[in-house]
């Protein structure tokens, strides 16, 4: 039946962290309360009905009174939130040489995918001591991807990429969940997250049918589906190239300036004509539809392949 | 029963010939057409009080299933029972809970009044509640539904298979009857006040019931067409919420929350007003700081309409959208605290006694302040990020919801049963039963903050088997939570015909409830009362009491 656990393993960055906001939360909660349940009780039983204790002189002025708990009372809440603030912002905040892998849920089940194209189901294989970021989505209704032993969790959004960073701290496996309602097997989709020595996760790595990479896969599919005809510099129609766009910011039509992230790639691949980069006409069809999660990512991971390149100035056309 | 004994006024008949139980007669027929403010709250009662035992049946079996890892239902008959609990519980009884049975009885016998000022309208508003009642039963009967009380999109617009469209619509339908119930009391409240009752003569009761009726009228609005849009995407395939249609799962969550964060004060302020009346008439003291307890239940109203988005830490919002609404939400915090100062500060220097009503009334406090400080754990940006969707979600909403809410209405069912019935219960059973529920509660949820830590997720019938040992302690605190909740039933059933004579005021409470008889005529009073004081006016019990 299990012993009574009090804690959760702590095994990411974020979880030490995590414990020690816990630690203050309790902190002032546990004063809060003592102070609340130590002055009912001691008035419950000091002021009983028939105890001969002396009661006049009774509390006047109430609103000093009420002006210097709501005061002391905010002030303390404004510590807590700040200090969860800061760690909000540094949990969704990824340091540059995190590696990217994608994740995409279903009903019941999470698929992922490695940037070197290596696939697992319901388990994630993670080295020890590096950062990773995950990129979510979902391929029908809302999931969330949950991991109490990194403290971390994020839905994955049908439609949508979030994002989400952790670095493993601990070699060991841990508990993967679903923790957004998503039908019948919820309580099923669930998996492990199996942190490794880096050596030995390069083994693995090595260890999976090679295949093609993810940025590879995306490039043959960049072709099938017919992107390169016009963003490949060769067709009539004049469409922005996309070598050394990722990352970068884009001037658009009206006036805007995005960043070309995930986000960006993925929403122009479905709604070309939300955000039309300045300067070239509207005439891209949508791929809403068309292209599955699973190929979506593989298109991003491609262009994202092509951040360092750039494209033959020659074959640019005049702007 | 020893405060009756000193009432400190000369008692009047014990059973007043003309009360609203008999005088428009006793037919089923008088009672469901009734216009009498008093009926409707009793004909609310009863169909709350069967909803209350729908609500926790599914909650009995929800335990019994989580006692194993391996759960003892199929998942589907498990996600059925979750989503019929929380549609029940929160649709069909917490949300009228208070206002519609005690607020319909009292606010008008408070503020010296013959009835609401809507009369029709208020039986109204009870058939609506009705039909939504028996459409809700209705889809659970043939088959139920699995999205959740939250019917979070896409899932209930395409991928369930329950019956959504029916649930949605009488949850849509019971709207109205809030909505209905929220506009009496408003126009009641500003027009129906007796002379010389201005607005800081009025009990916190009705201050609360006001603030709630306000939320009632503007929020709950913003649910209807919500629902309205999910069943649009459902049968007409129209891309709202779903984006493989066009639509925006995230809309979804800011439109419902937008109702369903406003629905919680709906949910807990009027047992604030409860709490506010019982507390100063145990403690024999006027209430601390009445202006700070009042005006605190109008910043909650407020303030309670700009938080909704801390459900959504984790859902893919902004990082500045998260910064402002937790900064907000721990605002709003504050002035829950200022209630819970202040009824402690009551205490101070009174002349306490510990009859059930003030039992449940320190119970309510007790557990409000831990389902109130665990608030800010969650509305805590990155502590959410581990504990939402837990089980210590869980406990802390129920904390709030059971420990709180419940705890005031069975509070307010004690304090005003003789006023209502004319009759008084056995004290010894309502303080076993006090107890039971207090320690009971605590059993079963506070094992769940440790879970939800521990990682356990919300809407799991199986579990992994390191959580099973709180599991289980947490069920067998059910078992003693029902059995507290079942013994009122008994012991209140019995005393409508076994118990002694109430007598108009057995509490030697202030308030104009206590100057007419108990059960009182069906006009309220026989001479409309003019006020010239403030409320709780106590005074310790050896003093000659001037109530």
């Amino acid at each position: 039946m299990g012993s009574l656990q009090l804690l959760p393993p702590t095994a990411s960055s974020h979880a030490a962290d995590m414990d020690w906001l816990f630690a203050a939360l309790l902190g002032v909660s546990a004063f809060i309360l003592l102070l609340v349940f130590g002055l009912m009780i001691l008035f419950c039983v000091r002021y009983r009905k028939g105890s001969k204790v002396e009661r006049g002189n009774r509390l006047g002025r109430t609103w000093r009174v009420e002006v210097a708990w709501t005061g002391l009372t905010f002030a303390a809440f404004l510590v807590l939130y700040f200090w969860g603030a800061d760690l909000y912002v540094r949990i969704h905040s990824p340091p540059g040489e995190a590696t990217d892998i994608y994740v995409v849920g279903k009903q019941w089940m999470w698929k992922i995918e490695h940037p070197g194209g290596q696939r697992e189901i319901d388990t994630l294989h993670v080295p020890v001591g590096r950062p990773v970021r995950l990129v979510l989505t979902s391929q029908d209704v809302i999931h969330d991807f949950a991991i109490p032993a990194f403290r971390i969790r994020q839905d994955a959004v049908p439609g949508r990429y979030e994002t989400l960073w952790f670095m493993p701290t601990e070699v060991g496996e841990y508990r993967l969940f679903c923790a957004e309602f998503c039908g019948t097997w919820h309580s099923r989709m669930g998996g492990t997250i199996v942190v490794m020595e880096p050596s030995d996760f390069q083994r693995w790595l090595d260890s999976q049918d090679p295949g093609p990479s993810l940025a590879q896969e995306g490039e043959a599919l960049f072709r099938s589906y017919g992107c390169s005809g016009c963003h490949g510099g060769a067709g009539t129609v004049r469409a922005p190239r996309l070598e050394g766009l990722f990352g970068r910011p884009v001037p658009l039509e009206d006036g805007r300036t995005v960043i070309a992230d995930d986000r960006y790639i993925r929403d122009s691949i479905l709604m070309p004509k939300a955000e039309i980069a300045a300067g070239y006409p509207p005439v891209m069809p949508s791929f809403a539809g068309q292209i599955g999660e699973d190929d979506l990512l593989k298109l991003v991971a491609y262009i994202k392949s092509l951040a360092d390149k750039t494209a033959d100035s020659a074959e640019r056309p005049a702007p | 029963m020893t405060t009756a004994t000193v009432t400190g006024k000369p008692e009047e008949p014990v059973v007043a010939t003309k009360n609203y139980l008999t005088e428009e007669g006793t037919t089923l027929r008088s009672w469901l057409l009734t216009r009498d403010h008093k009926r409707i709250a009793i004909l609310y009662t009863l169909s709350l009080t069967v909803f209350f035992f729908v609500g926790g049946a599914a909650a009995t079996l929800i335990r019994l299933n989580l006692v194993t890892p391996a759960g003892i239902f199929t998942p589907d008959i498990y996600n059925r029972l979750f989503t019929l609990h929380g549609i029940v519980m929160v649709w069909f009884f917490l949300i009228p809970s208070i206002p519609n049975t005690m607020g319909n009885f009292l606010i008008p016998l408070m503020i010296g009044a013959k009835d609401l000022a809507f009369p029709r309208l208020n039986l109204l508003s009870w058939y609506l509640y009705m039909g939504a009642g028996f459409l809700a039963l209705f889809a659970i009967l043939i088959g139920g539904v699995d999205t959740g009380w939250t019917f979070y999109t896409p899932f209930s617009s395409l991928y369930s298979n329950g019956y959504v469209v029916l649930a949605l619509a009488a949850v849509f339908a019971v709207g109205f009857s809030s909505i209905l119930t929220g506009l009496n009391f408003i126009v009641t409240t500003h027009r129906l006040r007796a002379p010389g009752m201005t607005w800081y003569r009025l009990p916190v009761f009705v201050w609360s019931n006001y603030a709630t009726s306000v939320i009632m009228v503007l929020a709950t609005p913003v649910l209807a067409i919500t629902l309205l849009l999910v069943a649009v995407e459902r049968l007409l395939r129209v891309g709202i919420f779903d984006p493989a249609l066009g639509g925006d799962p995230l809309l979804f969550q800011h439109l419902f929350w937008f109702y369903s964060h406003p629905a919680v004060y709906i949910m807990i302020l009027p047992g604030f007003g409860v709490i506010s009346e019982i507390v100063p008439c145990f403690a024999r003291k006027p209430l601390f700081g009445y202006k700070f307890v009042v005006w605190s239940s109008i910043a909650i109203s407020v303030i309670g309409f700009f938080v909704w988005a801390h459900h959504m830490f984790v859902a893919g919002i902004s990082l500045y959208a998260g910064l402002v609404f937790s900064l907000l939400s721990y605002v709003i915090a504050v002035p829950s605290a200022i209630k819970v100062f202040n009824w402690t500060a009551t205490l101070h220097k009174g002349w306490i006694s510990f009859d059930a009503p003030m039992l449940y009334a320190l119970g309510f406090i007790g557990l409000f302040t831990i389902g109130g400080l665990t608030g800010l754990f969650v509305a805590n940006l990155a502590f959410d990020v581990h504990v939402t969707d837990t089980y210590f979600v869980v406990a802390h909403f129920h904390y709030i919801m059971v420990g709180g809410m419940v705890s005031a209405y069975f509070g307010g069912l004690h304090y005003w049963w003789p006023k209502v019935t004319g009759r008084l219960y056995p004290e010894w059973w309502a303080r076993i039963a006090a107890l039971l529920i207090f320690f009971g509660f605590n059993l079963t949820f506070f094992p769940q903050f440790i879970l939800g830590y521990l990682g356990m997720e919300r809407r799991y019938y199986a579990y992994p088997p390191e959580f099973q040992a709180w599991n289980i302690f947490s069920s067998a605190g059910a078992s003693v939570l029902a059995v507290g909740y079942v013994l009122p039933f008994f012991y209140l059933g019995w005393s409508l015909f076994r118990g002694k004579r109430a007598g108009s005021n057995p509490w030697a409470a202030t308030g104009l409830e206590w100057k007419t008889p108990s059960p009182p005529p069906t006009h309220n009073f026989d001479r409309t009362p003019t006020v010239t004081r403030p409320p709780y006016q106590y005074r310790p019990e050896p003093e000659p009491q001037d109530v």
